[in-house]
């Protein structure tokens, strides 16, 4: 039988709100599901988009951004950037296929424990429900048929076929 | 074969445009001196060779092969696997050949949909009976093939092993030329060759260094396609509101495009050390998109003046990924059913 599909969720945390928040969500024991592998960046703004592609390609199911309330980031403006960037990111997955619910961005501040908790529970389940993402899956099985079996009298892409 | 001792050039194209090969033949009177130093071997776009030619050269007969074209359907894999096999140094030529560039947009649709569209649904497009190219046909005197049409576009080196690059749509001349005179000295005089995987022909900085446009702090409320407004000249066209690739682009080309009021397309691929450019360009373009908030305001007001902004950029992933799709992270769109999901870029407005 095979296992039931259990989402694999990058999480990024500022330093400063949503990682304090996580750690007041287990310091209160507050439960969350574990599909969640967080991050600690110093802000949000130190979201590079690629490490969002780079996690969706690299076999996460999902990610999900976080940082602190618009207008209380710590480095002033930074986390209106996340915003913008998190707008247009999410408008190029959607061309790319990939489903809104699948990267997602939550404010919390140090005291939202409880609330990043239920926002963590909430995308875990959204994520579930759609299913993996296997990005690999997708670059791989193209449906193309390998060169070799599309030419079989080509004695040189025999030979030069891996 | 080698009796005039001259090393073999080769150039080739997979699918393409036919704007490398101009480029090449546009570096001018220094033609004549790739003429003398070398020997052609196959080069289909100036000369009369067939491919029977090239399977009868030895293995490694061909010193120099220039390959520009993406690899859109089975002839071109084939092809470029056969001069693989049959050259010495084999040189990823132009964004195509680099990174997939314009063929490989097609990667965030389906062979299908590409199909449809260049056989059926384009207005200009007649063909009542609905003939659709097939692999193979069957006719009385037997069984017709064309190559098959790949459902991915894959760059030069997702196929084979490549030695050189040069990057852009197309290579500048000039370039072209200096990288030549390299390999030229290189093969006859006994000169070294550059590592082998290193990109040629190209810059090590932004376009925007070698942009002389006058450049200031930039914040743009929102953006402009490149016929709804007209730049001022000599001003940096970002700050203008027009998309320019120049931040998340290669130099080597000398700015040509921003001199003339067209913003950069990022022809000449990312940066050194940048894995994505279009992520790169995403977040040039998330800085200096001017909409912000003060401690208090409506989380939700805010959310939607940042979509507002974003609705002026007509197809991100076609603008920031214009050139480098088969090279970037995601590589293609998936299409597992999830395929209708898969928004068009919003109508011209
Ligand atoms: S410090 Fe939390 S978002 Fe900037």
């Amino acid at each position: 039988m095979s296992e039931p599909f259990e989402p694999v969720i990058i999480g990024f945390t500022c330093n400063w709100c949503s990682y304090r928040a996580a750690d007041l969500a287990g310091t209160s024991r507050v439960k969350y599901p574990p599909n969640i592998r967080l991050i600690r960046l110093m802000c949000s703004g130190r979201l590079d988009p690629t490490f969002v592609l780079k996690a969706l390609a690299g076999g996460a199911d999902g990610v999900l951004i976080t940082g602190c309330h618009p207008g209380e980031c710590h480095y002033l403006e930074q986390n209106y950037k996340t915003l913008r960037r998190f707008t247009l990111l999410r408008r190029t997955l959607a061309q790319f296929g990939i489903e809104p619910e699948r990267v997602r961005l939550v404010w919390a501040s140090a005291a939202e424990g409880a609330r990043l908790a239920v926002e963590i529970g909430k995308m875990v389940e959204e994520v579930r429900a759609l299913g993996p993402l296997n990005w690999q899956g997708v670059i791989a099985d193209d449906g193309d048929p390998p060169i070799a079996i599309y030419h079989p009298q080509s004695e040189w892409v025999q030979g030069v076929a891996a | 074969m080698n009796a005039n001792g001259k090393p073999k050039l080769a150039m080739y194209w997979a699918s393409a445009c036919g704007g490398c090969e101009i480029s090449t033949l546009n570096i001018g009177e220094h033609i004549l001196t790739v003429d003398a130093v070398f020997d052609l071997a196959f080069f289909p776009c100036i000369a009369d060779f067939k491919v029977k030619d090239v399977l009868g050269y030895p293995d490694g007969y061909i010193d120099l092969c220039l390959i520009n074209g993406a690899i859109r359907n089975s002839e071109n894999e084939e092809m470029v696997r056969l001069l693989r096999r049959k050259s010495k140094l084999l040189v990823a030529f132009g964004s195509c050949a680099y990174e997939g560039c314009i063929p490989a947009l097609s990667n965030l649709t389906t062979r299908d949909a590409t199909l449809r569209a260049a056989y059926l649904d384009n207005p200009s497009i007649d063909n009542p009976a609905g003939t659709l190219p097939q692999p193979h046909t069957a006719v009385p005197e037997g069984d017709l093939e064309i190559p098959f049409f790949y459902h991915t576009v894959k760059s030069l080196d997702q196929v084979v092993d490549v030695d050189y690059t040069i990057p852009g749509c197309p290579p500048e001349p000039h370039q072209i030329w200096a990288v030549l005179q390299v390999v030229v000295a290189a093969l006859t005089q006994g000169g070294s060759l550059p590592p082998k995987g290193v990109l040629l022909g190209a810059g090590s900085v932004a376009v925007c260094e070698e942009c002389a446009l006058a450049k200031h702090e930039k914040a743009v409320a929102r953006f402009y396609r490149p016929y709804q407004i007209r730049p001022e000249p000599g001003l940096c066209l970002l700050e203008q509101g027009l998309i320019c690739m120049g931040p998340a682009t290669l130099s080597g080309c000398g700015a040509l495009c921003p001199q003339v009021g067209m913003g950069c397309r990022g022809c000449y691929g990312p940066l050194p050390g940048a894995e994505d450019q279009g992520m790169r360009m995403l977040t040039a373009i998330a800085s200096i998109l001017d909409v912000s908030g003060r401690p208090g305001d409506n989380e939700l007001d805010l959310e939607r003046k940042v979509e507002a902004a974003a609705d002026t950029i007509v197809d991100p992933a076609g603008t920031f990924y214009r050139f480098s799709m088969a090279h970037s992270l995601l590589r293609r769109a998936r299409t597992d059913g999830v395929e209708a999901a898969v928004p068009q870029p919003a109508v011209w407005s």
